[in-house]
């Protein structure tokens, strides 16, 4: 048994960034989302980032197995999972060799010194063993025989196998850490309760090791302090946390309620997009129909079937998918029906990288199709804000009816962030253009004198038959058309229809300031990483840094070229080699755009970011 | 209350289009059978829809008078299965031709027949491509030669009933290109079965492969060589109604009435209902006699009616009535 020992020295930090990693079977997700869950019930603004290893079951201890989950705690206001780790939980070799280089140089790294075997420190390439060659000496390294303290406190815990003994360790290093960092154990032992129903050893085992991890960390002499993260200030409401992908989904659940129309989703896997699937599949309860297509063209060709007969349809995909999906979407611009197509980016190009980050889709997105065929392009920025662009982009293309292209990418789809929530009540109305009954001289293609958009008849409303198609058609009956000026006409119309959107989304208002030296520019996933770098320096007294962040790409916000103007440098922020500027360049003549860009798969890093803004206004 | 469906004649289905096929194109035939078919079929004029695909076929919904779309190469199937799945309500037709079907769209075509949604297919099969100006397609014949097979086709062809079925086709007709009558009726018969029906109708293009289906559908050898299947009544054909099916070993063979002791009783059942599709597969192989008719008509439960049971299932047993109920449930947290 372990004795309590008085409560050491408590240390009060604004922010901590945590890396739990080990091997795929080892349980780090869980950990992770257990602890950030944990800390966000307490308060904290909490933001994280899964990465785990693009094989299903790698071989066990290999480099390439390893699997990792960062969390970002604070007091203050969180917008990344965070660049460098404050405490680094290794598992095993393979998960110290792969993510050591990201503790900041004298912090603290957790190791199960049981998992230090000859064979495992083989597999991960180790010549010696890190923890005896002095290699680990700028770090404060916490050893602990995780393995065997846990089968330690299990011994006497009937009906358990050796697996699930095994299996349990990572609650031993939640429970330390759970202790350095002042966090309670309730929030974890009710969700044993509840994952667990039926099994009451596994309940009692796992809350076992996690009191004995705890317990352990409170007596050891080795942490000298326990920190403490205060709750932040965060605007009063209802939270809970949510994954981007999760929001995504939810997002079309409160659109297609608010617009009171049936959602549908044709589909096919891709990663990093199959959760949106998972997600939309699980909420029949609701009358949510979903297609797992044979491919990803029948994914999208059943979503315009559903458009054409009524329902508020969508798209789900990546990058590889969204060019098979091409011609169709051409089709339903063509033919000028509501469709909502989601690309959650990764990094290209074919096959790329599957299971990493990127956003350079935005051309393809763009200009992805054959003949002049422009569509709405929007990006959520943030895991949380992926709920509120889904819904707009549901709303444009029903009040539009032309498709719009919603932008995501791996690093907010997999991230997860509180998310205020948001009734379905409190969101904006969503209007459609719906026409019931046949009136004297209706045609298909007779349009909004504003917006432009065209009217919507159903099958199964009477008097209102018609044809549409991929073949032109004339301005106005819709029916096949070769003749010259209608084809310049439609294709002229089509893009203007995009592009009066304009007059119905918000203006670009930039943070910090609204002129001075140097505007920081960005689109989509990349908000957190910018605006914290823009913060540091504001709050460094670089305050003539601007930034503008981008959601709605085509159009662009009406007032850009005003926020252009005020500024006497700019810089484009993108994870490619340089797309959103090629846009801003055609829309706006004789601004001498910078670049930063980086194509690694990665997020920004804070410094690289810092660094670079601060040479500009030196 | 359910309006009662008004009576139609085939004009009311027949838009304001010219229509714009060859002339002599057996496509007029299956246009006007369609027509006809339509007003008695018991199904309202608002919701039947036509979805085509890409090539002379998949102008056919532009001639109808009904909700259509003309849509992109190969992928009618799927936009029909979407259609469908929204609105379970409508009548839903799929028109596609041997290389919409069976090229370009071969996946779609196999997948559609798979998860059986209650939708019609007819398949236009000319074997050849003739929008694209005289082509092999995945039915043109070995040694056929065509623009693009000068010395003639290398590869082999498809049969489509023999794909349909491996591919779990629930329901399959096939109807020659000059016989309007029946044509009507397996379009009606079509309608009335429940899960996907495919009929595919050997359709004459007389500008790229004239007379391809002559010897069995000419009017002069026609009763000869063609066994129109009936369900339930004995595989009989010919002039003399003298020629029948019967199963010698694991292979079909042709008797004649009255030869070798053979009587009616000897010939084979048409049995379109049955779940083995064994000897379906084995009637859409022959090639003599070409069988045409009802070949297989298996009922089985449709994916509609698996989703629709799986739905209200869900739907019982959930707490989530509205999406608010989902976003205020489980761990969520309050900040003051």
């Amino acid at each position: 048994m372990i004795a309590a020992t008085e409560k050491k020295k408590q240390e009060v930090l604004e922010a901590v960034v945590i890396r739990f990693v080990g091997d795929s079977g080892d349980g780090m997700q869980l950990t992770g989302t257990q602890f950030s869950d944990t800390s966000a019930m307490f308060g904290n603004d909490v933001a994280t980032f899964p990465n785990y290893p693009a094989e299903i079951r790698a071989p066990q201890g290999s480099l390439y197995g390893v699997s990792g989950f960062q969390v970002h705690i604070g007091s203050v206001e969180i917008s990344t999972p965070g660049d460098n780790v404050d405490l680094l939980v290794a598992m095993n070799p393979a998960g110290l060799k792969t993510n050591l280089h990201a503790l900041k140089p004298g912090h603290t790294v957790i190791v199960d010194t049981d998992s230090f075997t000859k064979k495992n420190l083989e597999k991960a390439l180790y010549e010696t063993n890190p923890l005896e060659d002095g290699s680990l000496e700028n770090y404060r390294v916490i050893e602990v025989a995780m393995s065997s303290l846990t089968k330690e406190t299990l011994k006497d815990v009937e009906g358990l196998d050796n697996k699930s003994i095994t299996r349990s360790k990572n609650m031993f290093a939640l429970g330390m850490v759970y202790w350095m960092y002042d966090r309670s154990t309730e929030y974890t032992v009710d969700f044993f309760n509840k994952k667990f129903k039926n099994k009451p050893e596994i309940i009692e085992a796992n809350t076992k090791v996690l009191n004995a991890g705890f317990y352990f960390a409170e007596t050891l002499e080795l942490i000298p302090n326990a920190y403490t993260i205060a709750p932040a200030k965060m605007a009063p409401g209802t939270y809970r946390i949510l994954m981007g992908n999760q929001a995504t989904a939810w997002g079309f659940l409160a659109a297609a309620e608010k617009s009171g129309l049936e959602l549908f989703l044709g589909s096919y896997p891709i990663t990093p997009a199959s959760d949106i699937l998972h997600e939309l599949v699980k909420h029949k309860h609701f009358g949510v129909k979903t297609l797992q297509a044979e491919d990803e063209i029948a994914g999208i060709s059943s979503a315009i079937g559903a458009a054409f007969a009524g329902d508020l349809a969508i798209t789900t995909t990546s990058g590889p998918g969204l060019a098979l999906k091409g011609e169709a979407l051409g089709l339903a611009m063509m033919i000028e029906l509501p469709l909502v197509i989601v690309d959650v980016q990764r990094g290209g190009p074919s096959t790329g990288l599957p299971t990493k980050t990127e956003q350079s889709d935005l051309l393809q997105a763009m200009y992805g199709r054959n003949g002049e065929s422009p569509i709405i392009v929007i990006a959520a920025s943030t895991p949380a804000n992926c709920f509120e662009y889904a819904y707009i982009a549901a709303k444009l293309t029903l009040e539009h009816m032309t498709p719009v292209l919603l932008l995501t990418d791996g690093y907010i789809a997999n991230g997860s962030a509180p998310w205020k929530i948001k009734s379905v009540a409190s969101m904006p109305e969503i209007k459609n253009t719906i026409v019931k009954e046949a009136k004297a001289d209706w045609h298909p293609y007779d349009r909004d004198k504003d917006s432009l958009a065209r009217n919507w008849a159903i099958p199964g409303s009477p008097g209102l038959e018609h044809r549409v198609g991929g073949l032109e058609k004339d301005r106005i009956s819709g029916n096949v058309s070769y003749v010259p000026e209608n084809h310049e006409y439609m294709t002229k119309i089509r893009a203007e229809k995009v592009k009066r959107v304009q007059n119905y989304i918000p203006e670009i208002i930039p943070e910090f300031t609204s002129e001075g030296d140097l505007l920081v520019i960005g689109w989509g996933g990349t908000y957190g990483s910018l605006h914290s770098a823009v913060k540091e320096l504001n709050d460094e007294g670089y305050d003539t840094i601007g930034f503008a962040h981008f959601n709605y790409i085509n159009p662009l916000p009406k007032n850009t070229e005003e926020v252009l103007k005020k500024f006497k440098k700019i810089i484009v922020c993108e994870l490619n080699s340089g797309q959103f500027v090629k846009v801003l360049k055609i829309n706006y003549d004789g601004y001498d755009f910078l670049q930063f860009n980086k194509i690694q798969g990665l997020p920004f890093a804070n410094n690289e970011l810092v660094e670079k803004f601060k040479s500009l206004v030196k | 209350m359910e309006a009662a469906v008004k009576e139609y004649t085939y004009k009311d289905f027949a838009s304001d289009q010219e229509v714009r096929w060859c002339p002599g194109c057996d496509d007029y035939v299956i246009l006007r059978s369609m027509q006809k078919a339509l007003p008695e079929m018991g199904v309202k004029k608002e919701d039947v829809v036509f979805i085509s695909g890409i090539g002379c076929s998949s102008r056919f919904p532009y001639y109808m008078d009904t909700y259509g779309m003309h849509s992109i190469h190969g992928r009618a199937p799927a936009i029909a299965s979407g259609v469908k799945l929204a609105n379970p309500n409508l009548s839903v037709w799929v028109i596609t031709g041997d290389g919409d079907s069976m090229a370009i769209g071969g996946n779609h075509f196999i997948h559609v027949l798979r998860r059986n949604i209650n939708l019609n297919i007819v398949l236009f099969n000319n074997e050849i491509y003739g929008l694209t100006k005289g082509q092999f397609s995945p039915t043109s014949l070995v040694g056929q030669k065509t623009k693009s097979s000068p010395y003639g086709n290398t590869q082999p062809p498809f049969s489509a009933g023999e794909l349909a079925i491996g591919a779990k086709a629930r329901f399959f007709g096939r109807i020659s290109g000059n016989t309007p009558k029946e044509m009507t009726q397996i379009f009606i018969d079509a309608e009335k079965f429940k899960g996907t029906s495919l009929i595919e109708v050997l359709q004459n293009c007389p500008i790229f492969n004239d007379g391809a289906y002559d010897k069995y559908t000419d009017k002069a050898v026609r009763e000869d060589r063609m066994l129109f299947v009936e369900d339930g009544k004995p595989m009989i054909f010919g002039k003399e109604r003298n020629k029948g099916l019967v199963l010698n070993g694991l292979k079909l063979e042709v008797v004649t009435l009255g030869e070798n002791g053979i009587t009616e009783e000897d010939i084979l059942v048409h049995n379109a209902k049955e779940e083995d599709p064994t000897l379906h597969q084995m009637l859409v192989r022959l090639e003599f006699p070409m069988v045409t008719g009802i070949i297989r008509s298996f009922d089985d439960v449709t994916l509609e009616e698996r989703e629709d049971a799986l739905t209200a299932q869900v739907k019982a047993d959930s707490n989530f009535k509205k999406t608010d109920d989902l976003f205020f449930s489980g761990d969520i947290y309050n900040v003051f």
